[in-house]
């Protein structure tokens, strides 16, 4: 049995907890709803209102009748998108994009990780972190405008670095082959330090005793690293994983938008770009729905197989 | 036992460098060509220091009206917006931090599902429009006001806090409201700052917002202007180096643009660090 402290009129009851209905745990709690209240509006007005007018894809919504007087198409915009010869290029740039995203930008933070780990002084482990999260900071507008500086063709210093060694200069940013390199290797930089906060305080927990019996074995420290330190962190760096990999799909619009360009456009539309041009500056609201829909789909069957997948085989999941 | 310097920490401390170089030259290298002379930029004789020293590229960023405007509409969105952010998202993370509180299980389910599953842009921008919020404040302050995951952080640090404070605010005939506001705000500065920054820096960063939901010119933060003038080379300001006919946006002026809408977060940056990790800790440790 639970007992509950309720104080009336200054004096204290020890009372044995009832189970109360419904609407006594309402009324017991009013004041904890009422703080809920601002929050609880939110989540309804800006998450769950939208999700519920993701009806407007299988309507032909028309701006003017607004989403009750829309008359309903069914799958009429899915099969126009799948019909489109847009549709393969999208969805490819999308995956592609998100899977050299995830090849290179998932390992990164834990290899960094590893090696600030390796430092035995600690102001300069700190130092290390210090500087690699700075990136993490600074808004997708400069860092998209830091890479169209730095990789200009005349002024550029990665231009000027190439001619200074003999090689001919490059113009990446109008050539679409050089897209993805520039997306991921801006990403990296972005986010590498950041990442690896979760792996540092995974390593913090690991048993130093490990390492002593190790050494005592005559591990060196590469052998430790392979077999305690990687193990000691593995569960951190499954979660992360399936996480990353529930988020393929999802790439960052700003940055995309930022740095592609018409000429880029063979590599660099992506999905959320695709759907922002047709839907908010075409104003094809119910096509672009219906495109954002089945990405989200995708994306949720991603991760629900990621995380069971996982489950099956290391025993760590999200849920 | 002190492990020995080897060839092992000898590549680890090269590798570690390379890193921290490749963080913190972008930053270096655009300092000093916004405060070099054209003649040196053009000829690409900066490198790390600053060469003819001047501080004209500055002068021209703040004579273009655009940019000094974009920071005053910066500034209020980022206050109002953290606010308004911080509030919200605080006493919903207290509410929720009650686990005996009715319903709270299978809402916080609800506001998690959100996090994996959205309506999209186009329906939240169709909300948005319908509440009357295009070019308002509220469309860059109200979309985004409350981060799931900023609010997962705070309701951990709520259900941290030692029970018996309340026990003992309840016993002196405080309601759920009146602990909040008297006895748990007021130990919880380190996450309301935590939570804060978050809030702040992410509006200071937003692009996609204003992108979105402003169509006026007066109203645009300080991203959009940066993009303006260093992504696509717009400069209205007359007193700008004027080739021919044709107004040339200069690297240096570019690098300074961005140096002076980033100057901020760099500045505060090394004292705050340390808040922004400890969040990134409480968020990741208990999802």
């Amino acid at each position: 049995m639970s007992f509950e402290l309720t104080g009336k009129g200054g004096c204290v009851f020890l009372q044995p907890q009832k189970n109360p209905g419904f609407l006594t745990k309402v009324k017991r709690d009013k004041y904890l709803l009422l703080l809920l209240l601002p929050c609880a509006l939110y989540y309804i007005i800006f998450k769950y209102v939208p999700i519920f007018g993701i009806s407007i894809a299988f309507m032909d919504y028309n701006l003017f009748k607004g989403i009750t007087e829309s008359d309903w198409v069914g799958f009429k915009y899915f099969s126009m998108f799948f019909n489109t010869p847009d549709f393969w290029p999208v969805l490819r740039n999308t995956f592609l994009l998100g899977l050299y995203k995830l090849i290179f930008g998932f390992p990164a933070p834990i290899i960094l990780a590893l090696l600030i780990n390796e430092v035995s002084k600690s102001f300069l482990k700190r130092f290390v972190q210090t500087v690699s999260y700075l990136p993490h900071f600074i808004s997708n507008v400069v860092v998209a405008g830091i890479a169209v500086m730095f990789l200009s063709p005349t002024g550029g210093v990665v231009n000027q670095l190439l001619s200074a060694v003999g090689l001919e200069r490059i113009n990446f940013l109008v050539e679409a082959s050089w897209f993805r390199s520039i997306y991921v290797t801006t990403d990296v930089w972005q986010h590498i330090g950041w990442g690896t906060i979760i792996y540092l305080a995974a390593l913090t927990a690991i048993d130093p005793q490990l390492y002593e019996a190790a050494r005592m074995d005559g591990a060196n420290r590469w052998k430790q690293a392979l077999n305690i330190t990687l193990p000691g962190i593995a569960p951190a760096i499954v979660i992360i994983l399936i996480l990353d990999i529930g988020k393929i799909l999802e790439i960052g619009f700003e940055k995309v938008y930022l740095l592609a360009t018409p000429a880029t456009y063979e590599t660099a539309d992506i999905i959320s770009t695709y759907v922002y041009r047709v839907g908010l500056t075409q104003g094809n609201y119910s096509y672009a729905t219906a495109i954002d829909l089945f990405t989200g789909i995708i994306s949720f069957i991603f991760i629900i197989a990621a995380n069971s997948f996982s489950r099956r085989v290391s025993g760590s999941s999200i849920w | 036992m002190k492990p020995k310097w080897n060839w092992f920490d000898a590549l680890n401390a090269l590798i570690l460098s390379g890193i921290v170089l490749a963080c913190l030259y972008p930053f270096v290298y655009m300092l000093a060509v916004s405060l070099s002379d054209s003649a040196s930029i053009a000829s690409g004789e900066v490198w790390l220091w600053p060469k003819g020293f001047n501080l004209d590229m500055y002068q021209y960023v703040f004579e273009d009206g655009r940019v000094l405007k974009g920071y005053k509409n910066t500034l209020i969105y980022v206050i109002s917006g953290t606010a308004i952010s911080l509030i919200v998202t605080a006493l919903g993370a207290y509410a929720l931090s009650k686990t005996k509180m009715v319903m709270g299980k299978p809402i916080l389910m609800l506001i998690v599902f959100t996090m994996f599953f959205n309506g999209g842009m186009i329906p939240t921008f169709l909300v948005v429009k319908e509440l009357g919020f295009v070019n308002t404040i509220w469309g860059m302050v109200l979309p985004g006001a409350v981060g799931t995951w900023n609010l997962l952080i705070m309701r951990t640090f709520f259900m941290g806090m030692p029970q018996e404070l309340e026990e003992s605010g309840k016993i002196d005939g405080l309601s759920e409201i009146g602990i909040f506001f008297r006895i748990v705000l007021p130990l919880s500065k380190p996450v309301l700052a935590t939570i804060g920054l978050y809030y702040a820096v992410g509006m200071w960063n937003n692009f996609m917002g204003p992108l979105l939901y402003l169509r006026d010119a007066d109203m645009q933060p300080l991203q959009v202007i940066l993009r303006n003038i260093v992504l696509s080379g717009q400069l209205t300001g007359t007193d700008g180096p004027v080739v021919g006919d044709i107004v040339v946006v200069e690297d240096g002026l570019k690098f300074a643009t961005i140096m002076v809408s980033t100057l901020p977060i760099l500045l505060v940056y090394p004292f705050i660090q340390k808040y922004f990790v400890k969040g990134a800790l409480i968020g990741s440790v208990k999802g």
